[in-house]
């Protein structure tokens, strides 16, 4: 791509005549012509590819599979979860000849993806969510993802070092088990620092809603919070709303600092490239690719982000250390006696949910220290 | 505003014009010049957007022959198309009603989720009497909740002279929280987890493709409401009387027209089309009520209303046009690496120039009555 501003009108003149011999050449072939035999992949998202977050965690692991020899990626973005997505897919294995799908939003699943599935029987679907069932779905069909909870126990270690006022927030999209795992984590891990510190937290209802998000994140600060998390689509206005009100800042899905150069302390990311490696690695040696796959940090599906410049060395120290616990596997945030916070008894004494546990999918409460309501 | 000039220019002069036989031409002029302005609007669109992606180093060829394929080119194509448009049609008409009178009404969207969620609740205890019970009960809850919820707006024009566009968005929001409340509240599945929903209204109850063509059967649905709208408004004295009301209010009131009942059934009859469409997206689509209605469906047929200048007979082609650049986007993001907004730019063009083709009508001597003098 030419830089020099000058070089535009040719360049535009030269897409013109491209555009023109393009149209020449598919108009006979119909367009579905490929460099031989590259596998063709299909993802699709639910939002923009440059959200900051879920839907980019995915799209940065699309962009470093471009990069791998003998695979040609195919994205769309800001698909909805209606049946556009089944379009979607098919267009993507008719016009594009992708054999494997990743439809990575968790409405997706069913009925669209599995529909399709049903209809092109050869072809893979790989779906991010965790909800395959072996007897129910069939088999060209499967689901990944990863324990992400234990990033935001991290991240509530740092904001437990690094709060003054003892008080800390989260802002959550919906109170689904997912949502509630990773705000309970933050919670726990800030209280493992000190048990008197507070999470605050707010349900804007929607994956993404920026407008509420900046309205949640600057009245949760107005009550004094002075630490932030979240988990919504796209946490950018989080952050920055963060970032120029001064307070702290943990990231969620990907990295942010970016966006926060002062407020980021660190943040639990994805590292999505680990899971779609291991399944091109397993197409082209002739493996079937796992129907369910599930990791974590010791599996390198999670990952920290670096260390900002507000967190202490203290705080740095006690993350790295529970983090290398975390590694060794089967760490236990969720131990027993742990109360919700309306005093009822949700994990027993003597019992400990690691983040494989599944009672833990089933979640519908807000641990003791939680200030906010899931009715 | 708006709203008013977007009423057909057509009725006021068709109204005053001289003797009948004097210009036995002029209807075919009329509907050329309603033919040509917004055709012209489009080709000034494709022009500018032209000129913005040759900025972006691409080729408007390209796009054009990708659009074609991605919406038109095949049959797969058109029936991805025509999925999107299906439920466009009836939210363009809940503008496009109220429309008449000058009213201009924008939150179709909770009439939509609303009547989805009213049509799946009303099937729930009906699930094993069958589809030939489920269907219709389903339509009449949905048409019946969406009438009520912009029927309020109506009401609280008519009866209390507030806004109707600011009250029907901030009930958009309203209705947008019921529903999230019910359905992650009362009304939901506990087994639907992570994606909360209702219960489903069974498969075997569910709309299948229109047999033969394997399109959504939203587009029957669609363009019958349409052509019976369009009949409504031009061949019935109710729908004189509404765009004499649309013209001019005072007058309307003056000669004895009953400005608040036609307020309201207009307002109904529109929400009563969007309540419909979401009826129709749980019954086709979904199975049940969640978020995946809230897809901006009611907010989409504000654009096509405007597109189609409140006629409904011409909403039919401005929803294929907007579902077809829908349908087509994904093939453009993905053979020109161009970002999804890339359609939204178009749209927002093409917006703007059917807007500002408002200002051709009547600017042409030619299209106008001759005679008299």
């Amino acid at each position: 791509m030419p830089s020099d501003p000058r070089s535009f009108p040719m360049m535009s003149r030269r897409a013109l005549v491209q555009g023109g011999a393009a149209l020449a050449a598919t108009a006979g072939l119909g367009g579905t012509a490929q460099a031989a035999k590259d596998t063709v992949i299909g993802f699709i998202y639910v939002g923009p590819k440059d959200d900051y977050g879920y839907n980019q965690a995915h799209a940065e692991a699309a962009a470093m599979m471009k990069k791998m020899p003998g695979l040609k990626i195919v994205e769309e973005e800001r698909v909805p979860e209606t049946d556009a997505v089944s379009k979607t897919m098919e267009s993507m294995i008719k016009l594009d000849g992708a054999t494997l799908l990743f439809p990575t939003s968790f409405g997706y699943f069913d009925p669209y993806m599995l529909k399709m599935a049903a209809k092109y029987n050869d072809i893979q679907f790989r779906h991010c969510g965790g909800l395959w069932q072996k007897d129910k779905n069939p088999m060209n069909t499967g689901s990944y993802f990863g324990y992400i909870g234990m990033g935001q126990y991290l991240n509530g270690i740092a904001a437990g070092h690094t709060t003054k006022s003892k008080k800390i927030a989260f802002v959550a999209a919906k109170p689904i088990p997912q949502v509630l795992i990773n705000v309970n984590s933050f919670a726990l891990g800030a209280k493992s620092v000190d048990p008197s510190i507070v999470t605050s937290v707010i349900f804007t209802g929607e994956w993404s809603m920026p407008v509420k998000e900046a309205e949640a994140t600057n009245s949760l600060i107005d009550q004094g919070n002075d630490v932030i998390t979240c988990h919504v689509d796209g946490p950018k206005v989080i952050m920055e709303t963060a970032e120029r009100r001064g307070i702290h800042a943990c990231g969620y899905h990907v990295n942010q600092a970016k966006l926060a150069p002062k407020a980021y302390l660190t943040g639990a990311e994805w590292n999505w490239i680990t899971v779609y490696k291991s399944f091109v690695t397993d197409m082209k040696e002739g493996k079937p690719i796992p129907n369910f796959t599930r990791g974590g940090l010791a599996e390198g599906f999670v990952k920290m982000s670096p260390y900002g410049p507000g967190l202490s060395e203290a705080g740095r120290k006690n993350v790295d250390a529970v983090k290398a616990e975390m590694m060794k596997g089967g760490y236990a945030v969720f131990k027993g006696p742990l109360k919700d916070n309306k005093g009822n008894v949700v994990v027993p004494a003597g019992k400990a949910l690691a983040e494989t546990a599944i009672e833990l999918e089933s979640t519908n409460y807000l641990i003791e220290g939680v200030n906010g309501s899931i009715g | 505003m708006s709203g008013a000039s977007a009423v057909p220019a057509t009725a006021a002069p068709a109204a005053a014009s001289a003797p009948p036989t004097a210009d036995r031409w002029y209807p075919l002029r009329r509907l050329a010049e309603a033919l040509l302005a917004p055709l012209l609007a489009l080709v000034a669109a494709a022009a500018l957007f032209s000129v913005f992606l040759l900025f972006l180093g691409q080729s408007p060829l390209e796009f054009v022959e990708l659009v074609w394929r991605g919406a038109f080119g095949s049959w797969f194509s058109i029936q991805n198309t025509v999925q999107r448009a299906a439920p466009l049609l009836l939210t363009a008409l809940c503008v496009a009603l109220p429309g008449q009178l000058g009213l201009v009404i924008i939150g179709g969207e909770a009439a939509v989720v609303l009547g989805g969620l009213m049509a799946t609740v009303a099937a729930l205890p009906l699930v094993n009497t069958g589809p030939w019970v489920v269907v219709p009960v389903m339509a009449i809850a949905g048409a019946a909740m969406g009438a009520f919820w912009i029927g309020i707006s109506g009401w609280l024009r008519a009866k209390l002279n507030v806004n109707e566009t600011i009250a029907s968005l901030v009930l958009a929001y309203i209705g947008l929280a019921l529903f999230n409340h019910f359905v992650e509240g009362v009304l939901r599945d506990p087994a639907s987890l992570n994606k909360p929903s209702t219960y489903g209204i069974g498969e075997q109850n569910m709309l299948d493709l229109v047999p033969w063509l394997e399109i959504h059967p939203g587009l029957p649905v669609g363009i019958l409401a349409c052509v019976a709208a369009w009949i409504l408004i031009y061949r019935t004295s109710l729908g004189f009387a509404s765009r004499v009301t649309g013209g001019n209010l005072r007058a309307a009131m003056l000669q004895g027209l009953p400005v608040t009942r036609l307020i309201l059934l207009a307002c109904a009859l529109g929400g009563a089309c969007a309540g419909l469409a979401g009826a129709i997206q749980v019954a086709a689509e979904f199975g049940r009520a969640n978020a995946s209605l809230n897809a901006g469906y009611g907010y989409t047929g504000i654009l096509i209303a405007f597109l189609a200048r409140f006629n409904p007979l011409a909403i039919l082609p401005m929803a294929l046009l907007l579902g077809g650049l829908d349908a087509a986007g994904g093939l453009l993001q993905r053979r020109m690496d161009l970002p999804d907004a890339t359609i939204l730019v178009l749209q927002g063009m093409i917006f703007v120039m059917i807007l500002a083709s408002d200002t051709l009508y009547g600017r042409i001597r030619w299209f106008q009555p001759r005679g008299g003098a």
